[in-house]
């Protein structure tokens, strides 16, 4: 069984979404999804200062087998990404939600944070 | 699900598992990058089970093998070898990539596992004419040993020393079963098609003395370095050998001998028609299956595509119009990268000095 942090919000597309004490938000793919993909080996992020929409497409995660879109968790601006993953992609299966994080967001709107799974919802829908 | 007999020891092992044609097969035991580079710095195991073995039988068994397969059977013929080659259709498009295995008057062949079905039926139509019968062997293992150290490995796992002693392509007898040096990662190794209980025998004794198991994953990485077709990626019905990499699996020396889908081979201008080449990405990225490559010179299609762990950069097979050479561009995600256009033997090229 996966871990699944509960102070995290999520996408059932297996993002995470963590609230900052800044207010920002920082934004992951979960230890399921990077089990699903296997060996991390490219990531694409966005650019920062550019603007994403609530599950819109934020950023590409490819693996050995498969390329998967990352969607961001809720519409904001991008302010940070983790150029770390660059040249270690690998860092995402080692420690997905801390090392591995992909970018940072400062969100519209706070309350799109209710349209999130919350870690239990999450695990539901990881077990389908 | 079809399951091998190592199923429950793939279970066992953790490993992922993944539907491979209606068989539940180990994708990988944990890193698949990992397994990939045991293979090439050391040794692994893999089960291939999957695959399918037929053995043939009858007096005419040499004759019906020169007919149905496009290389030419007299190669191997009293030498206890293996043959590779391709069985095509009437119109030269290539119906599975196989071995065939010839020792001390047995012959059997291994193909793939999705066409299964298809050559049970394809190689039973053909055998009708030639008095041969076909039999798909049920409660078989075939384990590939596979990696610069499976020549000192396998004396260690089987206690003899004798698949020592065979070439690359050679095949010996081994308890109902047959040993052959052959493989499908680019590595010196071993391919054991044995009885189900031998085999299990194996790979116990394979993980005992600490060798790394292998998954699908790993297998597929591995093959793609060395330049070797994956069937129903790189080929297909709808395709002939020598736009698949593959005119040097066809044999045309003997003016007498017939086989299907010459004639139609014959007809094709091999100057022109498509082919193989392998790529290699020179900038960041992932090229997959069904991207399009262009250039000056023309355009074609990935055909497989991944990341080589050796290389850490992306390559490829593709299919393109014969005179693009050097360079290209390939369009990933609407975006034009820039590649290489290389002999497929991937990690060969790589060895020699630029």
């Amino acid at each position: 069984m996966s871990e699944i942090p509960g102070d995290l919000k999520f996408l059932s597309s297996h993002e995470w979404a963590r609230i900052e004490d800044d207010g920002t938000v920082t934004v992951g793919i979960s230890d399921h999804a990077q089990d699903l993909l296997g060996d991390i080996v490219f990531v694409e992020l966005p650019e920062v200062g550019k603007t994403v929409a609530a599950e819109g497409e934020a950023a590409i995660v490819e693996s050995v087998k498969a390329a998967s879109d990352v969607y961001s968790p809720l519409s904001g601006e991008i302010i940070a990404v983790n150029d770390l993953l660059e040249a270690s992609p690998e860092i995402i299966n080692d420690s997905p939600y801390d090392e591995g994080w992909f970018f940072k967001i400062k969100p519209d709107n706070l309350d799109e944070l209710a349209d999130l799974l919350d870690a239990e919802s999450y695990a539901d829908t990881c077990e389908d | 699900m079809n399951k091998t007999p190592l199923h429950q020891k793939h279970l066992d092992l953790k490993a992922k598992m993944v539907d491979f044609s209606g068989w539940e097969m180990p994708l990988s035991y944990g890193s698949q990058i990992e397994e990939h580079m045991a293979v090439r710095t050391e040794a692994g195991i893999f089960d291939v089970s999957h695959m399918a073995v037929f053995s043939l039988a009858g007096s005419n068994v040499e004759k019906y093998l020169s007919y149905i397969c496009a290389n030419d059977i007299a190669k191997i013929k009293d030498n206890n070898k293996a043959l590779y080659g391709t069985i095509l259709n009437h119109e030269g498009g290539i119906l599975d990539d196989l071995i065939i295995y010839s020792c001390e008057g047995k012959f059997w062949i291994v193909s793939n596992c999705g066409t299964r079905d298809k050559n049970a039926k394809w190689f039973s139509e053909q055998a009708k004419e030639f008095s041969v019968t076909v039999e798909l062997l049920k409660d078989f293992c075939i384990i590939a040993l596979q990696g610069p150290k499976a020549n000192d490995l396998v004396t260690e796992i089987l206690q003899t020393d004798l698949p020592t002693q065979l070439s690359a392509f050679e095949v010996m007898n081994f308890n109902d079963g047959l040993i052959a040096r052959t493989g499908y990662t680019g590595e010196d190794g071993f391919e054991f098609i044995v009885p189900s209980e031998v085999g299990t025998n194996i790979w116990d004794k394979a993980l005992a003395i600490g060798l790394s198991p292998v998954g699908l994953a790993a297998r597929d990485t591995l093959r793609l370095e060395a330049g070797l077709n994956l069937y129903g990626n790189d080929m297909d019905e709808s395709y002939h050998p020598y736009e698949s990499g593959l005119g040097w699996t066809v044999d045309m020396s003997n003016p007498n001998r017939d086989f299907i889908g010459k004639e139609a081979l014959e007809k094709i201008d091999r100057q022109s028609c498509k082919k193989l080449t392998g790529v290699l990405l020179t900038e960041r990225g992932i090229l997959r299956p069904g991207y399009q490559l262009k250039s000056a010179a023309g355009e074609g299609i990935i055909l497989s595509g991944s990341f080589s762990p050796v290389l850490q950069k992306s390559i490829a097979l593709a299919r393109v119009d014969r005179a693009m050479n050097d360079k290209a561009v390939a369009i990933i995600r609407e975006k034009e990268v820039s590649v290489d256009l290389v002999s497929s033997r991937f990690l060969k090229q790589d060895k020699i000095p630029t």
